[in-house]
């Protein structure tokens, strides 16, 4: 019997995802003793050729991280959903957006003046800025289209299911290869992690009080942060109680506030709003004044509670004029 | 039973009583100095002479310290007795020629100087010894004792060193009889003073005239029993044996189907307003402190007096303190219009004053209460529509001198004035009590912005909360005179009672429940609660809700972080179902 085949993609996204696969280690020769690599861009050379040579459902699985921001990404997920059996967003930027989807706070136009014109670095007398098209020597080269919107990947085509986190954690990735190879999965569209909050496995959960109220937030820089209490009730924005579990606070065991990469729970629609309406819960605020001191103190609100999940919340981007 | 005559009579006594104690029974009196009933008797003055005949013969002894036999007879007045206290007493005017009580107690034996040589003029202390008895016996401290012998002899601290054993009672102070005991603290703490006080001025008192029950309590911080063991003097004298140190706040809990609130309110502590002075400047009180010095059982037996005893002439009342005032209290606290008039009414014919009101807006709504204002108009009150600014002692005329003097804008007039008054008594306003958010909490109930409880619905509703079976009664819920009360507590009985009849509660069916399997235990809910409904399940980590206690206000489902907290009725999928439904037409 011939191996299952398996391909890995990346749309907009850091290259992290992909790393997370390198971090199995040793653990990936299990998985190439199972399953045949097919099609891995990062680590393997492809073409899109390839792909296109493929029957339909040829592979059983790809992986894709990445959010989808242009046309050349929306082309080739379309062209992967057709020759996979089962698409799995993997990641954050594929799961809500991720950090690229924060650009939703921007259009097209004012990013490339930024990245092109405005940036202090930046050394472009011509003020050349991308194009679909440009004639060079008589011949025409083409460039992707990039979009004013960036995309999660269940936005542009139909997702199975969904590896959460920024990168997915190694024990959740060996876990869904294995629910995969063994048949085990749940429901269509399930998030391949545990649906409960990060509280939940939190080495520190004993140390948040019961009547938790929040007088300041501070930021990470601000306080010696102490390493056995709460993070919440040392008033930090750790997000935790909004977040889904299954990264073994890894961030929060390194001192640090979570910042939700993993996504929320599955009754949760909107993981932004979900964790502002948690904290604006827990501040010690009695009137208009303080909410407006104590709110204040959030550097970044947007980024702090969409960080990674702007596209996939009910506000989607900015209104445009 | 022993049986002996004095001075002629005969008693019979029990045995072991004291020759003084048996004179006494008889009604004659026999001077005594050093000695004091609670404490035991030392024969250091030797005034008490008395002329015993028994079987022996005729002996001079001391009655306070000798105990009474068969068949004996006492002369308690004879030349003998009278010739030895003439020389006692000339002792005692040499020993302590500062000591009044004893040159009087001289002048009634025809002795008006001593024969023997006195050391220091302004001596007083007699060496009695009644000091040293009260700290070792009633303090249990032994702070003074006597130091040296014979003409040398002195009481004094050990070592005549000042220091922290004494506890700073008074005992001594108050037993000494001649007053060469004062008190004085050199480490700054503070001491059992002599001047009268309208607060509590005893360990064991009633906390006030009209308490219910109308028995007094012990203060255990300054009762010297708590602080030493000793003394217990209390329950030397109570002759029914009521008083048990051993008594302890206990908590009771018992189970009741309805609850009434009935905490009503404090007064506003008006020391908060620096500018009227009050607990720096004499003579300024509070509208309670009028109330107790006004009181028939108070401690001037009802008199208005000033600190010095002396009787105002001129008094200011100032209305609304720490109310109707933005840096305070913003509401009006209804009852002081009222009050100030009737203080304003009893000042002017318990003193004949002239009595000055300082009012923003006069406030009579009620049966009888315009009247009664209308009736003050006649009697000549000066009423001065304005708050006042400040009270000072700062005078400058000769008119003003020596006199409180309070400044403020008469509005009528237009212009601002200066009235000088010898007292001004401040109309504190109501405020919740300090604990109210504390009761609330336990209570499941809501506060206004005021602090006051909050009733479920002002007309429809007024004594019910919200939460079923919690009634509120009284001023709990907001300033309220006697007679509104009286009456609104009546609601809230006959609402308890209509429940306690009935018997069961109903419950809304929109309540809120959490998935035990999805809550992480983030407790973020469970602060936010205003019905204390959620509880924190340790062994399980989750939280849980009573649904007995939610009303279904949904604020735990808004803030559940993992959307673990749901509510009957209005689930997301409900709510999403309903939009989609809405917007289906569109």
């Amino acid at each position: 019997m011939s191996k299952p085949k398996v391909g890995f993609y990346w749309c907009a996204s850091c290259g992290g995802c992909e790393e997370a696969v390198v971090d199995l280690n040793e653990g990936v020769l299990d998985v190439v003793e199972a399953v045949d690599i097919v099609f891995w861009p990062v680590a393997l050379d492809f073409k899109r050729s390839d792909v296109e040579a493929m029957e339909d459902g040829e592979m059983a699985v790809c992986f894709i991280n990445g959010a989808i921001r242009n046309s050349e990404q929306k082309e080739m997920v379309e062209i992967l959903r057709k020759k996979s059996g089962l698409i799995v967003a993997f990641g954050s930027c594929s799961h809500m957006g991720g950090i690229p989807g924060l650009a939703n706070l921007h259009d097209k136009e004012s990013i490339f003046n930024r990245v092109y014109h405005t940036v202090p670095t930046i050394d472009n007398p011509d003020g050349t800025i991308p194009q679909v098209e440009t004639s060079v020597c008589g011949t025409t080269v083409e460039l992707p289209e990039f979009w004013d919107t960036v995309r999660t990947l269940n936005q542009v085509i139909d997702v199975d299911y969904y590896l959460p986190g920024c990168a997915p954690p190694v024990n959740l990735i060996v876990g869904a290869v294995t629910a995969i190879l063994e048949g085990k999965l749940p429901e269509k569209g399930a998030v391949l992690a545990p649906d409960k909050a990060l509280c939940d496995e939190c080495d520190r959960r004993e140390s948040k009080p019961e009547n938790l109220c929040i007088d300041e937030f501070k930021r990470p820089y601000q306080i010696i942060i102490d390493e056995e209490e709460c993070l919440l009730a040392q008033g930090l924005l750790c997000l935790g109680s909004a977040t889904r579990a299954g990264c073994d606070s890894i961030c929060v065991k390194g001192n640090m506030p979570c910042t939700g990469c993993m996504g929320p729970t599955s009754r949760v629609n909107d993981f932004g709003a979900k964790a502002l309406s948690a904290m604006a819960s827990v501040a010690n605020a009695n009137d208009e004044k303080d909410v407006k001191r104590i709110i204040g103190g959030i550097a970044d609100p947007v980024g702090s509670f969409n960080k990674y999940s702007l596209p996939a919340s009910y506000l989607h981007r900015k209104v445009r004029k | 039973m022993i049986s002996l005559k004095i001075n002629g009579k005969p008693i019979q006594v029990e045995s072991g009583t004291t020759i003084l104690q048996a004179a006494k029974q008889l009604g004659f009196e026999i001077p005594t100095l050093c000695y004091h009933p609670q404490l035991e008797p030392y024969a250091a003055c030797r005034v008490c002479t008395v002329e015993v005949k028994n079987e022996k013969g005729n002996k001079l002894m001391t009655s306070c310290n000798s105990i009474v036999e068969d068949g004996m007879e006492v002369q308690t007045d004879s030349d003998a007795v009278a010739q030895a206290r003439k020389i006692n007493l000339q002792l005692l005017m040499a020993q302590a020629p500062a000591a009044e009580i004893v040159s009087e107690m001289a002048a009634n034996y025809g002795v008006g100087d001593t024969a023997f040589l006195s050391e220091n003029a302004e001596e007083k202390c007699i060496l009695c010894g009644l000091c040293v008895r009260a700290c070792e016996q009633v303090a249990g401290t032994s702070a003074i004792g006597f130091a040296n012998r014979g003409k040398d002899r002195v009481v004094t601290t050990p070592f005549d060193v000042q220091n922290e054993a004494c506890i700073t009672c008074g005992s001594c102070a108050f037993v000494c009889p001649t007053g060469a005991i004062t008190m004085d603290d050199p480490f700054g703490r503070e001491v059992i003073h002599d001047e009268m006080t309208l607060g509590p001025d005893k360990a064991i008192t009633v906390p006030f005239m009209q308490a219910v029950p109308n028995a007094p309590a012990i203060d255990t911080e300054a009762c010297i029993h708590f602080k030493t063991d000793a003394c217990g003097l209390c329950a030397e004298v109570c002759e029914p044996e009521a008083i048990d140190y051993s008594q302890k706040d206990e908590i009771e809990e018992v189970e009741v189907g309805t609850i009434l609130l009935a905490t009503g309110f404090k007064t506003f502590d008006a020391s908060r307003i620096a500018k009227y002075g009050y607990g720096k400047l004499p003579n300024v009180i509070t509208s309670l402190e009028f109330e107790k010095l006004s009181n028939a059982s108070g401690p001037t037996g009802g008199d208005i007096l000033m600190q010095d005893g002396s009787v105002p002439k001129s008094v200011g009342i100032i209305h609304c303190v720490g109310s109707r005032d933005d840096n305070y209290n913003k509401y009006c606290s209804k009852v002081c219009c009222m009050y100030s008039l009737k203080i304003a009414h009893l000042m002017a014919e318990k003193t004949g004053a002239e009595v000055y009101n300082f009012y923003i807006d006069m406030r009579t709504p009620g049966k009888g209460y315009e009247e009664f204002y209308e009736r003050l108009l006649e009697e000549g009150m000066h009423l001065i529509r304005g708050r006042a600014a400040d009270v000072s002692d700062w005078a400058m005329n000769e008119d003003e001198e020596g006199k409180l003097v309070i400044r403020a804008e008469d509005t009528l007039v237009g212009a601002v004035r200066r009235i000088p008054v010898d007292m001004v008594v401040l109309a504190v306003g109501l405020e919740p009590q300090p604990d109210a958010e504390e009761i609330r909490r336990k209570f499941n109930i809501s506060c206004s912005s005021d602090g006051w409880f909050l009733e479920r619905h002002p007309k429809l509703a007024p004594v019910s909360t919200f939460t079923d079976g919690v009634f509120l009664a009284g001023s709990c819920q907001g300033p309220k005179d006697i007679p509104e009360t009286v009456a609104q507590s009546g609601a809230a009985v006959a609402e308890a009672l209509a429940l306690i009849d009935r018997g069961y509660v109903e419950l809304e069916p929109n309540t809120a429940f959490i998935y035990e399997e999805e809550c992480s235990g983030c407790k973020t809910c469970i602060p936010l609660c205003p019905f204390s409904a959620i509880s924190f399940v340790e062994d399980k980590n989750v939280s849980e809700i009573n649904e007995a206690l939610c009303k279904g206000c949904g604020t735990c489902v808004a803030a559940c972080p993992s959307g673990a907290a749901q509510q009957h009725l209005f689930t997301d999928e409900q709510i999403f179902e309903e939009i989609k439904g809405v917007l289906s037409y569109v």
